[in-house]
């Protein structure tokens, strides 16, 4: 008996031991890390969380303790009687019947709050779309007509609600910093409310299973200051450089012509037919910073890799082997870096 | 063994051997029944824990390449059907198969031929669903169906080892012909229809036994809590199965025949499979968590030595929670885009139906309270199911909170709490159930020191699992990902080391279920000084199980048959125990009047067999085999149903079956 005990202190002193070890060593945030509002609605979400996570952490020290000293203080000892055996009370019945209830309700006053509050968008709130694909985020800005992919670029400190749809399975759009998540839903339009409190990089990611790639299915919402905002969405809004007739660019704007065009759109190179299949559109494609829907960040190398074997990256990825030579992966890469 | 020539009443001679394996193939003894969903269920919890294995070496680095991502599609999704439908329905229907007539009081359960149906339906699912992993790659993927723009090349999309890869949850469209034309999830949508079957088969055949069937002066506030959580279940299977088998129907016909009820481009509605499969999914996972709480009901209180504080109480919670269980599926949707108005109502019956589920937990804890508890191996997992439950549980509640949910659905804290509630509740409690009951179908004990190890190694390697995830999900971690932010490896290898843990503690349990079987001490009739009624015949179960059918006078009847009370309400063991115990060990072993049993019947497992073959038929339906094998399968059961139906139940002549 008396070894046994010591096993089991033994057992827990070295979990604890872990543990303290673990906190110690000190490891990172995550960039999706929940807990870490840096907006208006993410905070009011966070500011539900706490309190209901301390209560529920007070009844599990009581519950827990309370199986712990039982296990101890009434264990089956040599010369212990017998038990009077009672079979309830029905006054305590009532007490944790009524207590916990008063608890929860508690807790449901906030949450219908809560999610009154944050389940519609404000009359001012600056509007964008959000298309769900096959694994990479579509934006669109109605006001302006401008379409991007993977960093959805808002101003900072100003409310933005995104109606959002998808073009072929469920997706979520979550951008833990900024709020919850939403489904993106075929056929239907949702709503989800983004608002920064500060100029930065928040990251994101697709929290439906959608698919073969859905794990790398990521996304950004760049939040800039008003001037900056304004300034990008002017830039968005002129088509891409023409590239000097000789040059390698020019060559990458050929290899584009003859094989990317069926999918992907460089205003004013080309556009592609609405109803024809859909890739991100490339006109400013250097202004992301990221490429595969999100998974690589943009580097020469990265880039490379990509175009290669789009599918050994992405598994699934509807954009093909294209089987391009070195040569021609070179002449693209001179030019997709024009289109800032 | 039983001499007279057996008349030819049907198409088959009955069958007649008690021993062997056509005992087994044709038997309607409720205990072998039980026996034979125990061990279909452990092994495919082998089969299912090292599916978990192979997940878990992937997950333990960010960026890994030891599984395809189709592979690790196929196996999460494999993972979790297996666990629900192929080892915690079937292992607490094997409990219940086992024990209902035994603490009723019965001989057998209502219709003992239906009750073999539903194994042989269930174990024949379980295959089917497997088969996909040989077959799927016989059978060309999905055409492109008109009007959807998906056009994955199947080479990509389809698993290595041929499994489906939709998520056990099978979220539309993604799992529809479109997106997943790959043939493996056919094989589970059907294999779930036919194991729907089995389950619908048994809650109609529980329901039954338990209002006719218990012994006389069994009130209904006298039934044990166990039993009560099998009458509660089974109602919840009667009325959620039909809902799963029609979205099911409507996935298998827009996936076969270009239905197209779930695709948006068709006009069809993806978000209605969500409200069709959580209006099952729901009420399924308290199918999964009560017949785990009943098991603790009965254990709580016999090592506690004390009866079970507030029993009307937590009968009462358990159907209460079976009945809001109905109310509360479109929580799993808070992030569909679901109306405001949805998600105050949902979140609100969710935070209610934890007060039912509190009120069993204070129970428990009051039995325990200012009791003699020892702590014997079948309590420990008890007391296990206790803390871990609550974990699950309170973690619940903060997933109630509908804004909170937000961020935590779909990440690593949702995997986090079922698994507390579904590994720490259903699976403890049922492992509980397993060290108890042991000696009622072995007449042996299992070894206390390896069960000790084994309770040990479990709660270590799962809160070593489990736990960490509460913190991965809420840093990010979404579910079902086949890569993860860097950031997040250091806990997801403490989980995989986690993982394995939890594998060593089951090969102890397993190593301890084998030796003891054979060289375990003798339990004797009555081991853990009980209070129920299985536990007042002889131990192995006599096939007839009691000899004289008991009489009722009040709950706990088998305690009060052995103690009085004192004028403190102390027990008091009556002098003449001791011999009312060795007179019912004497007439369970030499009982004084025949018994007349059940015969056993070829026609449940026909009749089953036939469904795999329509299932197969439906697979292959473009091709003339196909189409044949429809009708084969058909006219098998049909063929099997009329045997059956002339086949009286008892052959009039048969000795029972001790003499």
């Amino acid at each position: 008996m008396a070894q046994n005990r010591l096993r089991r202190l033994f057992l827990l002193a070295t979990l604890a031991l872990v543990v303290a070890g673990c906190s110690v060593i000190g490891i990172p945030d995550s960039p999706l890390n929940s807990l870490d509002p840096q907006g208006p609605f993410s905070r009011r979400i966070d500011a539900l969380f706490w309190p209901v996570f301390w209560v529920a952490t007070a009844i599990f020290v009581l519950v827990e303790g309370a199986v712990v000293i039982a296990a101890i203080v009434f264990r089956d000892r040599p010369g212990r009687p017998e038990p009077r055996q009672i079979h309830g009370n029905n006054k305590l019945e009532i007490l944790w019947t009524v207590i916990p209830a008063l608890i929860l309700a508690s807790v449901a006053v906030p949450t219908v709050r809560g999610v009154i509050e944050l389940t519609s968008c404000g009359v001012d709130a600056y509007p964008v779309e959000i298309i769900g694909h096959q694994w990479w985020f579509e934006y669109r800005y109605p006001e302006e007509g401008i379409d991007t992919a993977t960093v959805l670029v808002i101003p900072a400190g100003r409310e933005v609600c995104a109606t959002m749809t998808s073009e072929d399975v469920l997706h979520n759009y979550w951008i833990p910093q900024l709020n919850g998540k939403r489904y993106l839903v075929p056929g239907q339009e949702t709503l989800l409310r983004l608002q920064a409190d500060e100029p930065g990089e928040y990251r994101g990611q697709c929290a439906e299973f959608c698919g073969l790639s859905h794990s790398l299915m990521r996304a950004e919402v760049r939040a800039v200051t008003e001037e900056e905002f304004t300034a990008w969405i002017a830039a968005q809004k002129e088509p891409a450089a023409e590239p000097a007739a000789g040059t390698p660019e020019a060559a990458g704007r050929d290899v584009f012509l003859n094989r990317c065009t069926q999918c992907h759109t460089i205003d004013p190179v080309n556009v592609v037919v609405e109803e024809a299949f859909n890739g991100p559109n490339l006109t400013h494609f250097m202004d992301r910073g990221w490429i595969a829907g999100g998974y690589l960040p943009y580097s020469r190398e990265n880039l490379a890799r990509w175009l290669s074997n789009p599918p050994d990256t992405k598994p699934g990825s509807y954009m093909p082997d294209l089987a391009l030579t070195q040569v021609e992966i070179d002449a693209l890469t001179a030019y997709l870096e024009t289109l800032r | 063994m039983t001499t007279t020539t057996a008349r030819t009443t049907t198409i088959f001679r009955r069958p007649r051997s008690e021993t062997g394996f056509w005992s087994w193939i044709t038997t309607v003894d409720h205990k072998k029944i039980g026996i034979m969903y125990g061990y279909t269920a452990f092994i495919f919890f082998v089969i299912g824990g090292v599916e978990a294995l192979l997940l878990r070496i992937h997950l333990a680095s960010a960026e890994s390449t030891f599984l395809t991502a189709a592979d690790y599609n196929g196996l999460f999704t494999t993972h979790a059907v297996t666990m629900i439908f192929l080892v915690v329905m079937p292992m607490s229907a094997a409990f219940m198969n086992y024990l209902l007539p035994l603490m009723i009081g019965a001989r057998d359960v209502a219709f003992p031929r239906l009750n073999a149906l539903s194994y042989w339906v269930f174990l024949f699912g379980g295959i089917f669903l497997y088969s996909g992993l040989i077959f799927s790659s016989v059978v060309p993927p999905l055409g492109v169906t008109p009007g959807v723009t998906g056009n994955l090349d199947p080479s990509d999309a389809r698993s290595f080892f041929g499994l489906p890869d939709g998520g056990w949850f099978m979220y539309q469209p993604n799992a529809g012909p479109a997106f997943s034309p790959g043939r493996a999830l056919d094989f589970a949508v059907l294999g779930l229809q036919i194991l729907g079957i089995a389950s619908l088969l048994s809650s109609v055949n529980f329901i039954v036994t338990f209002f006719n069937l218990r012994a006389k002066g069994m009130r209904l506030l006298r039934v044990p809590v166990f039993i009560w959580m099998t009458l509660v279940v089974a109602f919840l299977l009667l009325f959620s199965l039909p809902i799963i088998a029609i979205a099911l129907f409507m996935v298998i016909f827009d996936r076969q025949f270009g239905t197209l009820f779930f695709d948006a481009t068709a006009g069809g509605d993806p978000i209605l499979w969500q409200h069709l499969f959580w209006l099952f999914g729901h009420p399924e996972v308290y199918i999964l968590i009560l017949p785990a709480m009943g098991i603790v009901s009965e254990i709580i209180p016999v090592f506690s030595r004390k009866p079970l504080f507030g029993y009307a109480a937590v009968v009462f919670a358990g159907a209460g929670i079976a009945f809001l269980g109905f109310g509360v599926w479109a929580h799993h949707m808070f992030a569909s885009g679901i109306s405001t108005v949805a998600q105050v109502g949902f979140g609100l019956t969710t935070v209610a139906i934890a007060i039912p589920t509190g009120v069993k937990i204070f129970n428990w804890m009051a039995t325990l309270w200012l009791g003699r508890i020892r702590l014997a191996t079948p309590m420990l997992f008890a007391l296990g199911f206790l803390t871990m439950f609550t974990i699950g549980g309170l973690s619940g509640v903060t997933h109630a909170v509908v804004p909170s949910d937000w961020q935590q659905h779909d990440t690593y804290y949702i995997v986090a709490h079922f698994h507390y509630v579904l590994f720490g509740g259903s699976i403890l409690g049922i492992f509980g159930g397993l060290y108890y009951w042991f000696p009622k179908f072995s007449g042996r004990m299992l070894d206390e020191r390896l069960g000790k190890i084994h309770f040990w190694l479990w709660m270590l390697g799962f809160n070593m699992t489990f736990a960490p995830m509460h913190w991965l999900g809420l840093q990010g971690m979404i579910r079902r990902t086949w890569r993860y932010d860097p950031s997040l490896e250091f806990w997801n290898r403490i989980v995989s080391v986690g993982a394995f843990i939890i594998a060593l503690g089951l090969l102890v349990f397993m190593w301890n279920f084998y030796r003891s079987k054979r060289r375990g001490p003798l339990a004797g009739m009555d081991p853990w000084d009980a209070r129920t009624l299985e536990w007042s015949i002889p131990n192995p179960t006599p096939v007839f199980n009691f000899a004289e059918v008991p009489v009722v006078h009040g709950l706990d009847e088998f305690w009060h048959q052995k103690y009085g009370e004192d004028k403190d309400g102390r027990p008091v063991r009556k002098d003449d125990a001791d011999s009312t115990l060795t007179r019912l060990q004497e007439i369970g072993t030499n009982p004084p009047n025949p018994v007349h049993l059940p015969s056993p019947s070829y026609f449940p497992i026909l009749m089953a067999a036939g469904l795999p073959l329509i299932a197969y038929g439906i697979i292959f339906h473009l091709s003339l085999f196909g189409k044949a094998l429809i009708v084969v399968g058909a006219l098998l059961s049909l063929a099997a149903l009329i045997g059956w139906g002339s086949e009286p139940l008892e052959e009039a002549h048969m000795e029972p079956a001790h003499a």
